[in-house]
């Protein structure tokens, strides 16, 4: 056997050992997705660490990390993931701060609902209403809050049809079939906070009274703990650079750090 | 261990859909397993191939694509308004014509199995005898054929129980309409009620392993004939 091949392939086996230690995995709440992958981009540029990401719904990475993913971050979509999470002494708990503040609007990829999403919502013309399913989605539990506060549940709840999550609602109205969907904003609008730049209809901007803030939190996972990439990832988050990022796709940014340690 | 009536509701909801499915399944697809098993014609790779489809396409896709299909802009929503029926996503029947495509080839194949397994010779002989086609496949083939429609009748039930993906994507989670047991589970666990998802997935598993407990002992019997499915 050729020793030289196989020193090759020792060489090149170290190295990727060598990148592996540097790539930091982190957990993102669906919504965040479209910010998640611009605020990496950002980072990725001025710091020697990589960032591997998986998408998916804040209660499916609860389950997984409790069953030892190998996460180092966690985006919740919410506060209640982070909450059950400190309760099984699964994070470090100073490590938690809120990472943004959705916001909520109603959409239609209907031309003829332009500038008339409002008075649709309330006077009840239109076909179906997509939402997040309140059970399972912080955009959801805010859906029924707005829903509450116009008094509209009764008057709707007969025309909802609910998605898992706020992609799935998305969906629901970009294909035509639901006319209204409460989602998110951040879905909307691209790099830019700019009503051009949403590609299909228009939407309403729930006023952010109407409902509790929608807190989204992120937390380091004791398994994690001594991880220097993840940590300088979250500090990377509290950067004017990243608090831009997060209010160009349409959350408002918050830095209140560790509002969970009365738990 | 307790289901409540929301789980309750979504059990008889899955059974209904599921019990649908298959009937209309068990009419639709012996005419294509027929034509299938019968024909020399050049169609039959392009036509196997699609019925074969939803073995392989993940579920979500076929789901985004029936979405997209049967909403107000593609081809079958089109045609289900010019019938004045309305769209179908996020209604029963929506899901009725989904799970029909998903399970397809589940009652296709073994039915198709079996008429081939009969061969000419029976089916020539009726005739010569003087059996019209009609007379020919209720005398001859369906008695013949009764184990591949069983294995056809338990798979396509089975499976259409078992089905999550495209109902996810098209069903829109409305209580007794289109809330299904797997989807009602999926909502337990992503809502962290972890009790309330062993209980109904419980019940799951018990279904499941008597289902094909059943064709297995069945498929045990009846394997002078040749006619296992599924190992």
């Amino acid at each position: 056997m050729n020793i030289k091949k196989w020193l090759g392939f020792i060489i090149l086996f170290a190295l990727t050992l060598c990148v592996e230690a540097k790539s930091v995995h982190v957990a993102v709440a669906a919504n965040f997705s479209n910010t998640m992958k611009s605020l990496v981009k950002e980072f990725e540029n001025t710091s020697d660490y990589q960032i591997t990401l998986s998408f998916g719904s804040s209660g499916k990475f609860y389950a997984q990390i409790k069953q030892g993913a190998p996460y180092e971050l966690f985006f919740s979509a919410d506060q209640a993931k982070p909450d059950a999470l400190q309760k099984d002494g699964l994070v470090i708990t100073a490590s938690r701060f809120t990472y943004a503040i959705g916001r909520l609007a109603v959409w239609s990829a209907r031309s003829d609902f332009a500038n008339k999403i409002e008075t649709k919502l309330k006077e009840g013309t239109f076909n179906k209403l997509a939402l997040a399913n309140p059970k399972l989605a912080p955009y959801g539990a805010a859906t029924l809050e707005v829903l509450q506060y116009l008094e509209l549940i009764d008057a709707t709840q007969s025309k909802w049809v609910r998605g898992e999550n706020i992609a799935q609602t998305y969906q629901f109205v970009s294909s035509g079939n639901a006319d209204l969907g409460f989602i998110a904003l951040s879905q909307l609008l691209g790099k830019k906070w700019d009503k051009d730049k949403v590609k299909q209809g228009s939407y309403w901007l729930v006023p952010d009274s109407m409902h509790q803030p929608i807190k989204q939190d992120v937390v380091l996972l004791r398994s994690a703990e001594k991880s220097q990439g993840a940590k300088a990832f979250l500090d990377f988050m509290h950067t004017e650079k990243a608090l831009v990022i997060i209010a160009e796709y349409g959350y408002l940014a918050s830095n209140s750090s560790n509002i969970g340690q009365d738990i | 261990m307790s289901l409540s009536d929301g789980d309750i509701a979504t059990i008889w909801l899955t059974l209904r859909l599921a019990t649908t499915v298959t009937i209309l399944l068990l009419i639709f697809a012996t005419p294509v397993a027929w034509w299938l098993a019968r024909t020399h014609s050049w169609f039959k790779g392009p036509v196997s191939a699609i019925v074969a489809l939803p073995l392989v396409l993940p579920p979500t896709v076929l789901g985004f694509y029936l979405l997209l299909a049967m909403g107000p802009n593609g081809a079958i929503g089109q045609f289900t308004q010019a019938l004045g029926l309305g769209t179908l996503p996020f209604t029963f029947w929506g899901l009725v014509v989904a799970s029909m495509v998903y399970s397809m080839p589940f009652v296709v194949q073994p039915i198709q199995n079996a008429i081939e397994a009969i061969g000419n010779r029976p089916i020539e002989a009726s005739a010569t005898l003087g059996a019209g086609p009609l007379d020919c496949f209720f005398t001859v083939v369906l008695p013949l054929a009764k184990p591949g429609f069983m294995t056809a009748t338990i798979l396509g039930f089975a499976h259409t129980v078992g089905e999550f993906g495209i109902v996810l994507m098209i069903g829109g989670s409305i209580p007794g309409e289109t809330r299904v047991v797997s989807v009602q589970i999926y909502d337990h666990v992503e809502a962290l009620e972890y009790a309330q998802a062993h209980a109904l997935s419980g019940v799951m598993v018990v279904f499941s392993f008597v289902v094909l407990l059943i064709l297995y002992t069945f498929q045990r019997k009846r394997k002078a004939v040749g006619m296992t499915y599924g190992r």
